[in-house]
């Protein structure tokens, strides 16, 4: 493998609270290469925006950050903010969950764009202007000539992260960071937003993380994927092992609950019982005990170590399960199926 | 500045917040009308007081005379020209209006934005100067520095630069509230996640965002400093004379409003249209630079 172009090694993220020290992100480490996309997926407090947050130095400054991130070889943990400001949009790059509100409402498209082109490195305003429209269109926007000359609240959702897409790209970053980037849009907009998105990566030949909660996202983009919870690593594999061969009963819970378009499948979805934990204090044990229905002795006294289980094409498949390889050779979800019923029984006996 | 006109190669302009704003503001007709009689006026005095500097230092025996020909606003009751006496005190008002809306302009958007952008201890210090310099009554402040600072008669200079230095907080408070507000945005954190530094983000970024209420809040300065220069007038301790001002005209001409109407009523209502033009014109640059508010108007 060449050179990786994202290296993270160890990362911790810490909140000093009143109740604590609150741990967002516990040991986390992986390597991205160019045009390689990781998919960061887990529920909402499970670390992922923080690591994100964490990947381009823009955390509070209440944050305690441990490890190592380096960027095209470059260290960011501990790096002066005067420096960053460097770093920031020339070799690492990031869009926004929200695009109704993450451009800037009083200039044009072509002025915010220009800006972002203009910001890093000599560029004349024609040229810019000239790469302007050509970022434009390669995000996908039609008459991008005309476009530049609109303000953000005159585009749609849609058009918006296309434009947020092509000012990330601007100066071809090594790589982009993407925090739920469709979340805020229309389904059928999703999908022509993620084209904009990879054709911008085979453009720039950057690495993409894409933070999202939408395994269907996901399985389209990604080419490794990393479940979180409790700010933990629990599972990291290539998207096909992940999605047939998941490892962790937290990842069976996550897939169980996508909903199927299968005409057979009228099934209720299958829910993980109970809520994710604070990680204020963190007791021991595993974090998903409490709501795993496997969970044994073991689970509750010890936390199970990140290791890897056996795969067929020997790629590296690691879980962070006492039971990983029994784990992986259930179907899907099924050892949730129990506690819908449970789940239900209760809702029955309550009308 | 980045704001203004750009050209490309081919002519052909980018759009930019002030070409926007321009187009915008040419389209406001009550803004235009308010900004034609603003530049008559100051064209007018500029002319008379150019042609006749000594109009208003001329004593003649028509002493307290109606408006006629030769006198269009009537003289005081000392026989001078009215009309001399009320375009050179407005030309002086407004010297000391833009002297005073630049200062209070600039002080209060820089105070303001370090204090909202950065907020923690250095927004609490600041802030704690503008409540000292709010909660001390503006007029006692002004009374004594004036009696300080022109100890040999008002100089306008020192007037406006004394109004100037304590009228500044009010613009400062608005815009750190409104930075406070604006720097939560999405649109800031993204702009820093594209590698802007502080002072980028707040000059690109934040101000052109607050500019509809800086604008707003400046033409009020103007038209508060105005008022502020002939109430301290009024009390003596303004400009005096040979020195006019229309806040000066209304002091001696109150007296005889009944009697002599017109030494009241002229500089009064002079007063009146200049104020009123300037918050005519504020409201329109409100209006223009906010993109949505302005295109609705097509």
């Amino acid at each position: 493998m060449a050179q990786p172009v994202v290296s993270v090694k160890g990362l911790e993220v810490s909140f000093a609270t009143e109740g604590g020290m609150l741990n967002a992100v516990r040991g986390l480490t992986f390597e991205l290469a160019e045009q390689e996309v990781l998919g960061i997926v887990g529920e909402s407090g499970s670390g992922k925006s923080v690591t994100a947050l964490a990947l381009i130095g823009l955390l509070p400054k209440t944050a305690v950050v441990k490890g190592s991130v380096e960027i095209d070889g470059e260290e960011i943990v501990g790096r002066a903010e005067k420096d960053m400001y460097k770093m920031r949009g020339s070799k690492i790059a990031m869009i926004f969950q929200d695009p109704m509100t993450s451009l800037n409402p009083v200039y044009t498209i072509g002025w915010q764009i220009i800006e972002a082109v203009r910001s890093h490195g000599k560029v004349s305003k024609d040229e810019a202007k000239v790469r302007a429209i050509e970022l434009l269109r390669l995000s996908g926007i039609p008459r991008p000539e005309a476009a530049l000359d609109s303000y953000p609240h005159e585009f749609s959702g849609g058009m918006r992260q296309r434009v947020v897409i092509a000012i990330a790209m601007a100066n071809s970053p090594r790589v982009m960071l993407a925090d739920e980037p469709t979340t805020a849009l229309d389904v059928t907009v999703q999908a022509q937003v993620l084209l904009s998105l990879q054709s911008a990566l085979e453009k720039t030949k950057a690495a993409l993380v894409l933070v999202t909660h939408d395994l269907g996202v996901v399985a389209g983009m990604a080419n490794r994927v990393i479940v979180m919870y409790a700010g933990r690593v629990v599972e990291f594999a290539n998207v096909d092992e992940l999605f047939y061969r998941p490892s962790m009963p937290y990842t069976h819970g996550l897939l169980g609950a996508i909903p199927s378009h299968a005409e057979d499948s009228d099934e209720r979805l299958s829910q993980i019982p109970g809520a994710p934990p604070t990680m204020l204090n963190h007791a021991g044990g595993c974090p998903f005990a409490p709501r795993c229905p496997l969970a044994q002795d073991v689970c509750r006294s010890t936390e199970p170590a990140l290791e890897p289980v056996a795969t067929a094409d020997g790629s590296v498949h690691l879980s962070a399960c006492h039971f990983r390889d029994e784990v992986s050779s259930m179907p899907v979800a099924s050892m949730f199926k129990g506690a819908e019923q449970i789940l239900e029984g209760a809702e029955d006996s309550g009308h | 500045m980045s704001i203004f006109r750009k050209k490309g190669r081919s002519g052909e302009k980018i759009e930019t917040q002030w070409s926007t704003a321009m187009r915008n503001f040419r389209k406001d007709k009550m803004a235009l009308t308010g900004i034609a009689i603003f530049v008559i006026i100051l064209i007018v005095a500029l002319v008379q007081t150019m042609l006749n500097p000594k109009g208003w230092s001329t004593l003649t025996t028509d002493f307290a005379k109606p408006p006629s020909w030769h006198h269009p606003f009537g003289t005081t009751d000392s026989g001078l020209d009215l009309m001399s006496g009320c375009l050179k005190g407005a030309l002086q008002d407004l010297i000391i209006a833009v002297i005073v809306s630049t200062m209070a302009l600039v002080i209060g958007t820089a105070v303001g934005a370090v204090a909202g952008y950065f907020g923690g201890l250095l927004d609490s210090v600041l802030m704690r100067v503008v409540d000292l310099l709010l909660v001390v009554p503006l007029l006692t402040i002004l009374i004594v520095m004036s009696n300080i600072f022109s100890s040999g008669g008002g100089s306008p200079l020192a007037i406006a630069l004394l109004i100037g230095f304590l009228s500044w907080t009010y613009i400062s408070r608005l815009v750190r509230a409104e930075f406070l507000a604006l720097r939560e945005r999405p649109f800031v954190e993204a702009s820093i996640a594209l590698g802007a530094s502080s002072w980028r983000v707040i000059t690109r970024h934040l101000i052109p965002n607050a500019i509809g209420v800086i604008m707003v809040n400046t033409t009020l300065t103007v038209a508060g400093a105005i008022l502020l220069e002939s109430t301290l007038s009024y009390l003596g301790l303004g400009i005096v004379p040979p020195a006019v001002s229309l806040g000066m005209l209304v002091q001696d001409g109150q007296g005889s409003a009944t009697t002599s109407p017109w030494q009241f009523f002229f500089p009064a209502g002079l007063l009146l249209i200049i104020v009123l033009c300037v918050f005519v014109i504020g409201d329109g640059m409100q209006a223009a630079f906010d993109p949505r508010n302005a295109r609705r108007r097509k």
